[in-house]
């Protein structure tokens, strides 16, 4: 490509040779320095490829020369993390209930546990924000078939409900239609009646005093008197706004013949104490605790 | 000088160069005068704000740092003097980067690269670097005799390289131990350093920070400026027709000839320039170029080469400024007989000014203006509402509440929107109801879940504005901020 005659006759300087427009491009080579800084760019990058794991193969990869993997530096890193959190765990699962919420430190400490906890393992029934669906109850309000005192919520989340557990909350929705007990119509009737406990309005032709009749000989023993309901045996409180299936009549119907039993799993073994109680400070906290 | 080499004359390939070139050592030669003094002073201004700031103290009150200047990384604050800059408040540094970076264009529009000259970092230490050398091994004629002369090295010559290299990395240590004193208070952390129990990486920093010194300041060089800085390329396209640069003054000094036969020529009434081709200029430059060859990009515009032209036009009895800070107008203009114009107040340079005046304005503004109490809310979104068994309803935010002066604060935290709203802080039980009370430590952020609840006969509408008021019950200073209440 050199030719002899390319020499910028204006600068004195040798040029590339190349040209356009009638303009030619001087050579001006750059500093040695800055070359070999190029080349050993190149030399780094290819030993990177050898030392660390680098080249996807058909199976696998190549592993470098000393067996790092980011994996296991991941790893170790979550048990260090572990290891610093100890201690701070360690503070929750001795202070008592009340204590950890009256600690800022410890509350922040245990809503933030309790979150992640429950985004783990609860949000599949609660929903992530612990407002709950049709037949899982809203964690975020008043109302509590088992208790909303911060040691009832541990209990129930520590043993479930109709979950299996030795200590697990019992008691069920008896399936009053399926099992005989009322006959259809009395069925629509004290539907209508429990509607009216709580200032809903009641069907065409609803005879209050049968409902009443009904109600009393059927459903006080766990609604309790008036429906006022009964925490130890997890019947709700039929007089309040809130209704964990509906309060429309065909639910009501559905609900007083079919019975109810929606199960809440046991965690205690599943989960560590400190984390269990993280979790009902967290809930306890969502507002509705009482 | 321009060579015109014979093509014929090249033989082989090799004429045409190598790939690459090797460094030509610069040896620039000292000079004084006016532009040398004022960049001694400019290097004793910054070096000394540099080294000395840490130690600067100012008082905070108890418990808070009383270094002036304090980057605090651990607790994310940054001090300066009566300032105090919270991490969400960096748009202060954006700011301070808007005016630093009009600031340059200003100076490129009225001086050319007057920041590369004077005050970069890179030509400060290298001129410090330069004048230990001078120092030790003497000037350019010595120095480059030195380096030419072969045959074995000498005791002195020896011991001159190894006190040379001493001091320059003497110089680059106490940079590197400079840098992290702005990181830490600096007298413990002189001491710390002394008695080797300062934290590792101090060590690191300084080891970096002098071994970028010594090698940028001592062995880079000019290099730094042609190859690595990008500024000599973006400054080409801001500078413009007016702006000042080291100008050799062609008019003036073409043709050139050598002192005794432009004596002789005038005499006889011929026309002769006033450069005498002496190269003084050039053998002060510190990036070893010829400024008679027009405008470079190696050219930092340093000025030396001016004074040393001075030198040599007043002792040849001609006026001085041959060479000068001047425009490509004026050379045209003088050539045809014209008087040369100066224009620094143009266009350019007004919008430049008032961009620095409204963007300093702003900040300076918000800096005055700013409160040391802030609130921040943010309403819940799962769920966004709940109903609660008497029918009312309730909303939970996150409230975060800032206390960023030097001492605890008990604020009070007030609710309007809906009617009637009673307000709960988990996790405090107030003396007064519904006006939570919540004591804020100094100079730190609380987090609060806060719980509103309208009563069901208030039965508000979908969705109605609530404004929360923080009051400093003590000082009655107060903040507020303004979100939703939802209705399900
Ligand atoms: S040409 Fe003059 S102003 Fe430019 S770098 Fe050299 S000495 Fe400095
Ligand atoms: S120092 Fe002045 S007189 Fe000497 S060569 Fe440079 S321009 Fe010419």
């Amino acid at each position: 490509m050199t030719d002899h005659s390319d020499i910028d006759s204006v600068s004195g300087k040798s040029t590339t040779g190349h040209e356009w427009d009638g303009i030619r491009e001087l050579n001006t080579p750059l500093p040695r320095w800055w070359v070999i800084s190029f080349y050993l760019t190149i030399v780094w990058a290819i030993g990177y490829w050898i030392v660390y794991p680098a080249w996807p193969l058909i199976q696998g990869n190549t592993t470098g020369l000393f067996g790092y993997s980011s994996r296991a530096n991941v790893a170790v890193e979550f048990a260090n993390l572990e290891k610093i959190r100890g201690d701070k765990m360690a503070a929750l699962g001795a202070a008592s209930l009340a204590d950890i919420e009256k600690d800022p430190a410890l509350l922040a400490l245990a809503r933030a546990k309790g979150k992640t906890v429950f985004g783990d393992n609860c949000a599949p029934c609660h929903g992530s924000g612990a407002a709950g669906a049709k037949g899982y109850p809203n964690l975020n309000d008043d109302d509590w078939l088992w208790g909303g005192t911060l040691d009832q919520i541990m209990q129930t989340i520590q043993y479930g409900a109709r979950s299996g557990h030795a200590k697990t909350h019992e008691g069920q929705m008896l399936a009053f239609g399926k099992d005989g007990v009322l006959k259809p119509d009395e069925i629509v009737t004290v539907a209508n009646y429990v509607r009216s406990l709580s200032g809903l309005s009641t069907g065409k032709g609803y005879d209050a005093v049968k409902g009443e009749k009904i109600f009393a000989e059927n459903c006080v023993a766990c609604h309790g008197d008036g429906g006022k309901g009964n925490q130890e045996l997890g019947a709700p409180n039929l007089t309040d706004k809130i209704w964990l299936y509906g309060a429309d009549e065909p639910t009501l119907i559905e609900t007083i013949s079919q019975g109810r039993a929606g199960v809440m799993p046991a965690w205690e073994g599943r989960l560590d104490p400190a984390t269990i109680k993280a979790m009902a400070v967290y809930v306890h906290s969502l507002g509705g605790g009482k | 000088m321009n060579k015109t080499v014979n093509p014929n004359e090249l033989t082989s390939d090799d004429d045409y160069g190598p790939l690459y070139a090797a460094r030509k050592k610069v040896y620039p030669q000292s000079v004084s005068g006016t532009f040398r003094r004022i960049k001694w002073g400019l290097m004793a201004f910054c070096l000394g704000v540099y080294y000395f700031l840490p130690f600067v103290r100012w008082n905070r009150g108890l418990g808070a740092p009383s270094q002036a200047v304090l980057i605090d990384l651990p607790n994310s604050r940054f001090y300066f003097f009566f300032i105090e800059l919270w991490p969400q408040e960096v748009y202060y540094f954006t700011g301070l980067l808007i005016v630093a970076a009009v600031a340059l264009f200003l100076m490129n529009s009225i001086g050319g690269r007057i920041w590369c000259g004077y005050l970069c970092p890179q030509t400060v230490w290298t001129d410090l670097f330069y004048a230990v050398e001078r120092f030790v091994e003497g000037d350019r004629r010595e120095r480059m005799r030195k380096d030419k002369s072969s045959g074995a090295l000498t005791l002195k010559r020896g011991s001159e390289i190894a006190l040379k290299h001493s001091i320059w990395l003497l110089i680059a240590w106490w940079t590197g131990g400079a840098w992290v004193l702005y990181f830490n208070d600096a007298p413990t952390l002189v001491k710390e350093l002394l008695t080797f129990q300062a934290p590792m990486i101090a060590y690191i920093w300084i080891g970096i920070l002098t071994a970028t010194t010594y090698v940028l300041a001592g062995h880079m060089r000019e290099q730094v400026c042609t190859y690595m800085c990008p500024w000599p390329r973006i400054q080409a396209a801001l500078t413009d027709e007016w702006a000042l640069n080291v100008t050799y003054r062609y008019d003036r000094g073409e043709k050139r000839t050598s002192v005794k036969k432009a004596a002789e020529l005038r005499a006889i009434g011929e026309h002769v320039g006033d450069c005498v081709d002496c190269y003084q200029c050039v053998a002060v430059c510190p990036t070893g170029i010829d400024i008679r060859n027009g405008p470079q990009l190696e050219c930092i515009q340093c000025g030396l080469c001016i004074d040393a032209c001075d030198n040599v036009m007043t002792k040849i009895g001609r006026p001085t400024r041959l060479i000068g800070y001047d425009n490509d107008i004026n050379i045209q203009r003088r050539q045809n007989g014209k008087a040369p114009i100066y224009r620094i107040v143009r266009p350019r340079t007004i919008i430049y000014s008032a961009m620095i005046a409204a963007v300093g304005g702003i900040m300076l503004y918000t800096l005055a203006t700013r409160s040391l109490l802030d609130v921040n809310v943010l309403h819940d979104r799962n769920p966004i509402a709940v109903k609660l068994s008497d029918g009312s309803i309730r909303n939970a935010y996150t409230v975060r509440l800032l206390n960023k002066s030097g001492y605890d604060r008990v604020v009070a935290i007030d609710a309007d929107g809906p009617a009637n709203p009673t307000v709960h802080v988990v996790g405090v039980d107030s003396v007064t109801p519904d006006r939570p009370m919540i004591v804020i430590p100094r100079d730190s952020t609380s987090e609060l879940r806060l719980l509103v609840t309208a009563p069901a006969e208030s039965n508000p509408e979908k969705s109605i504005p609530v404004h929360f008021h923080v009051t400093d019950i003590g000082l009655g200073e107060a903040a507020s901020a303004t979100d939703n209440f939802v209705s399900p």
